[in-house]
């Protein structure tokens, strides 16, 4: 299977470690990423909160990279990004005007490329995600955190049910580990008012990881840069305001599968969190019996 | 020699607006074979009728046209004008320059031009009509009501009050429907179960009504005045000849928790049951899914797994072998009583595009629940005795909320209409658990209250100003379970803040929707229906009860949701219409039906594939000493609804539509 890539701005920086975990786990699941050439940031909410033509070119344009470079599909990790490439595939399909406003702001066809969430693709690849796995994580509870843009608005929604989606907890299951079953998974983290409004971002997101312990969780398992870093790095000034502290390792999807597939942590970015995941990973046995350890596959 | 009078109506400034219609009697006036052509205001006034009929007796006319509205509009009015001045009804025509021309057109004389040809087309077509007589066909005085909720019982009873028999077809193994199950009903609150239960007894012991419970339509032939229906007597596993009800075989099932349909699942029953106590006919079903026995047998066991509630009977009437049977009816007319269903919230959806909501917890969350466990929660005969408790821990609930349009209103559910009465049994609810739980908080989310109706909005102001329930307007986003309360979190859309309140119990009211199978019920019937399954009636306005099908009708629930008042109102019109019917010994039908030529019909039946509605028959032409010459083909004039689709079909041109023949449109149309 080959599909485009575009990792957005996230990847290339605060989430390195998505991206590196994602570099290590599609060998295995025979997937082949293309890094789409050229393409640019999509606008995130400054460009649609501006300016709707310029909100929707701007993912339009890396959509039509994409149909050039000879793609049908394009992995958005970043929830957002997969939002906005969504916001823009609809608007063109949906408007004629719109769609010819765009093609004539960017100079080219946009092409017939869709995004696909990198939730949606494993869930698609859980039977290989099965057959491949290779350390048993069936001790691991996970609590599986969609958030917002995966699944809102319902009509750029890449997922099984608006309201009630379970393909994270399908690929999960398919790692071995078991996904506890919580009320916080589609609440909001607070997302860009990190910086702007950082009291409710601690607020909203206290009351998602504190919900996720109750529940019994190992570790908190998302799909977006932005919920990423509100849930782990805020979890210092989280844990402050609330009883008993927190220390609830956060990790990407991509980095739990990689773990299943008997990847090495460091390979696969375990160690750049802020809430340590040393002794989650240490709770994880090693190899089953009989089977080489990943690691050293791991170029 | 024909003589032709034209009248041009104005219909006020509906026509006259836009077409100059003294112009248009003008030029008519010309036309060959016209001896009179005149205009006016409103034609179909009494005035307007008298010009036609003053011109017939005057100027001897032998056709008349009527330049005007659509047909379907007034055609039956000229026709009787015509008539009461002496000549044969179908010698009128309507030319249509309203819908077919004034409202759609701007130019005015483009417009004029227009309704001219039209004019001129007809004006050519009458002069080759012949006088026809109306078609009597036979008459079976007997009906079907089909669904034995509230609307087919009262349906069903003034039918037979009325003096004609009535089949009455019940899926279920009891009568009664959705009502029955309900606790007390708005807007007077009295017991359901009391005002039901003696029209049920009514229903089974009326000399005129044949009950047919656990049985349903297998398929229909015929027409009105004419039906045939074969009915499917589904197994019940107990002959009902025998049965005393008397209630031994349930004792001893050893089934015993198979959660209770008439109960939405908070209560049990055994394999086999009677619904409810106050069932009619009280004869128990054998679930044939569940019994120990059939199961058995269907496995082909050599030993007999159970049989206890054979061995109770003292009356040997339990037949675990009994086979479906069939029945064939026939009746005069049918009515469609078939109800409804509820939506269901969760992913299980009966119906294709319908989505449930995931974010409320149904069926996850204990003590989330829908309106029709609530009923029974608040029924004396219910499983809780009409305490309120709520279902995880059997505990008086204090706090309970309410949530009203679950999946009314919701066209992201796949819903876009309002299901009407939510609003009234929400607030019903408030009020019954309010009289029971004193110190109870009811707290209701909804979107408007729509309360229209005769004591209905004075009914939810009780609800809030004297039973204190607390109204918020705005939606619940999410109902998650918090210990041993339900949180939800909301929007409070007037004061604009946002909530979060723990109950102990929460409520959702869900929308009405068309019966599951209904599509293929109204298939047998050739009725038509919405995009919902709600059966379609002829005319919103004027004909509500009829149906697209001569001889069929609808109440209740099934072509809308509907309350009580309601269904039952619909009911009885159904049943005027009927027995009005019925009150002649012979139909009359509309004679624009096909006729064969039986001297060039060569039987290659072309015709007969292309009848929509299986009018065309085979008839034996024989010779002189009796042997079959060749077979041709026939039209049943009471099946005929004279669309002319076999005329077209014919190769021979030997089939034809009277009123409808081929030298009258080819007239018509040179005439352009
Ligand atoms: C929670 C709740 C509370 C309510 N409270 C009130 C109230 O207080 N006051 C009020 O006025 N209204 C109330 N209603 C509305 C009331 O239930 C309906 O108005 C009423 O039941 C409609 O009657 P019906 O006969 O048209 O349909 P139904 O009651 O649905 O009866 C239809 C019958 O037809 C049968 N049937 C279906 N398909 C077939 C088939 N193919 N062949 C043979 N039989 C078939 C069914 O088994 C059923 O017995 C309430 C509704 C709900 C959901």
């Amino acid at each position: 299977m080959k599909i485009g890539y575009f990792p957005g701005c996230s990847l290339h920086a605060t989430a390195r470690e998505y991206a590196e975990s994602l570099g290590v786990i599609t060998g295995p699941l025979d997937v082949e990423i293309n890094e789409i050439d050229d393409w640019a940031c999509c606008g995130a909410t400054s460009a649609h909160a501006t300016n709707h033509l310029l909100g929707v070119a701007l993912p339009a344009r890396t959509l039509a990279l994409a149909a050039e470079q000879g793609h049908e599909q394009i992995l958005a990790p970043c929830a957002a990004c997969y939002s906005r490439l969504a916001a823009a595939r609809r608007a063109v399909d949906n408007d004629p005007a719109t769609g010819a406003a765009v093609e004539k702001a960017i100079g080219r066809s946009v092409g017939t490329a869709r995004p696909i969430s990198l939730v949606r693709l494993l869930a698609e690849l859980a039977p290989k995600v099965r057959e491949k796995a290779k350390r048993p994580l069936e001790d691991i509870k996970v609590a599986c955190y969609y958030g917002c843009l995966l699944v809102r608005p319902p009509e750029l929604n890449d997922l099984d049910d608006v309201e009630a989606p379970t393909m994270m907890e399908t690929v999960v299951k398919a790692t071995g580990a078991k996904p506890v079953s919580w009320n916080r998974r589609l609440d909001c983290c607070g997302g860009g008012f990190s910086l702007s409004r950082t009291s409710s971002v601690v607020r909203l997101s206290r009351t998602i990881l504190e919900d996720a312990r109750g529940a019994g969780a190992d570790v908190l398992v998302v799909a977006c840069p932005m919920c990423h870093s509100n849930l782990d790095f805020r979890q210092k000034a989280i844990a402050r305001r609330s009883e008993g502290g927190m220390d609830i390792p956060v990790i990407y999807l991509s980095q739990l599968v990689g773990l299943a597939l008997g990847q090495d942590h460091v390979a696969l970015g375990l160690g750049r969190h802020f809430v340590s995941t040393a002794s989650f990973i240490s709770r994880i046995p090693g190899p089953r019996e009989g089977e080489s350890a990943a690691a050293t596959e791991v170029g | 020699m024909a003589r032709i009078g034209v009248f041009v109506c104005h219909c006020g400034e509906n026509i006259g607006r836009t077409v100059d219609c003294e112009a248009v009697a003008n030029a008519c006036g010309e036309l060959p074979g016209v001896v009179h052509a005149v205009d006016y205001k409103y034609m179909c006034s009494d005035p307007g009728q008298n010009l036609i009929k003053e011109a017939i007796a005057e100027k001897n006319l032998t056709g008349v046209v009527v330049a005007a509205c659509s047909p379907h509009m007034h055609e039956k009015t000229f026709r009787k004008a015509t008539e009461g001045a002496g000549l044969n009804p179908y010698l009128c025509e309507m030319t249509n320059i309203r819908e077919q021309c004034s409202w759609i057109h701007e130019d005015r004389d483009a417009a004029t031009a227009k309704a001219i040809d039209l004019t001129r087309f007809i004006s050519e077509k009458i002069k080759r009509n012949s006088p026809l007589a109306p078609i009597s066909i036979s008459l079976e005085r007997r009906a079907l009501v089909i669904g034995g909720g509230i609307s087919g019982l009262q349906a069903a009873l003034d039918m037979a009050d009325g003096g004609r028999e009535v089949v009455l077809v019940e899926k279920q193994p009891s009568i009664g429907g959705h009502m029955s199950r309900l606790s007390e009903t708005f807007p007077t609150l009295d017991c359901s179960q009391c005002i039901l239960t003696p029209r049920m007894v009514e229903v089974h012991q009326h000399p005129r009504i044949k009950l047919l419970t656990y049985s349903e339509i297998e398929s229909v032939d015929g027409y009105i005045g004419n039906f045939s229906v074969k009915i499917r007597k589904k197994a019940r596993g107990v002959d009902e000849t025998r049965c005393n009800g008397c209630g031994e075989c349930q004792s001893v099932c050893p089934m015993k928790k198979i959660p209770s349909e008439f109960d939405a699942g908070l209560g049990n029953r055994t394999a086999i049951y009677v619904p409810f106590p106050q069932a009619v006919p009280n004869i128990p079903v054998i679930d044939r899914e569940n019994c120990l026995r059939i199961k058995g047998m269907q496995k082909k066991k050599a030993k007999a797994a159970c049989g206890r509630c054979a061995e109770a009977c003292g009356r040997d009437a339990i037949d675990f072998e009994q086979e479906d049977t069939f029945v064939t009816e026939k009746v005069g007319a049918i009515v469609v009583a078939t109800g409804y269903q509820l939506y269901s919230i969760g992913k299980e959806q009966t119906r294709k595009g319908i989505t449930g909501y995931g974010e409320y917890g149904y069926g996850t969350v204990p003590d989330v629940i829908d309106g029709m466990q609530f009923e029974r929660i608040a029924s004396a005969s219910g499983p809780s005795g009409g305490e309120i408790v709520r279902p995880s821990d059997g505990k008086v609930p204090k706090r309970v909320v309410f949530l009203q349009c679950i999946g009314s209103r919701e066209p992201s559910k796949g819903i876009e209409y309002c299901s009407k009465l939510c609003c009234m049994y929400v607030a019903k609810h408030t009020m019954l658990y309010r009289h029971k739980v004193h110190d109870g908080e009811a707290i209701v989310f909804y979107m408007d209250i729509r309360a229209g109706g005769k004591g209905y909005d004075e009914f939810v102001r009780r609800a809030i100003e004297e039973d204190g329930a607390k109204y918020i307007r705005g939606r619940v986003s999410s109902i998650q379970r918090e210990g041993e309360k339900v949180r939800l979190t909301g929007f409070d859309t007037l004061s604009g803040e946002q909530m979060e309140i723990d109950a102990d119990m929460v409520v959702l009211a869900t929308a009405m929707q068309a019966q599951p199978g209904i599509e293929s019920l109204a298939q047998k019937l050739s009725v038509s229906y919405d995009g919902h399954g709600f059966i379609n009636e002829a005319h919103p306005k004027l004909r509500p009860v009829d149906t697209n099908t001569a001889g069929v009708f609808v109440a209740g629930a099934c072509q809308a949701p509907r309350d009580i008042p309601d269904s039952v109102a619909m009911a009885s019109a159904t049943a005027s219409k009927v027995l009005g019917m019925f009150s002649k010994e012979r139909l009359e039908r509309e004679p624009t039906v096909a006729g064969v030529d039986k001297v060039t019909c060569s039987g290659c039946f072309h015709c007969e594939r292309a009848c929509p509605y299986g009018a065309v028959e085979r008839y034996e032409v024989l010779n002189r000493s009796g042997e079959v010459e060749k077979v041709i083909a026939e039209v049943n004039e009471g099946v005929c609804q004279g669309c002319g689709s076999c005329q077209v079909a014919c190769p021979s041109k030997s089939i034809e539509l009277e009123g409808f023949t081929d030298a009258q449109i080819f007239a018509a149309i040179n005439a352009l």
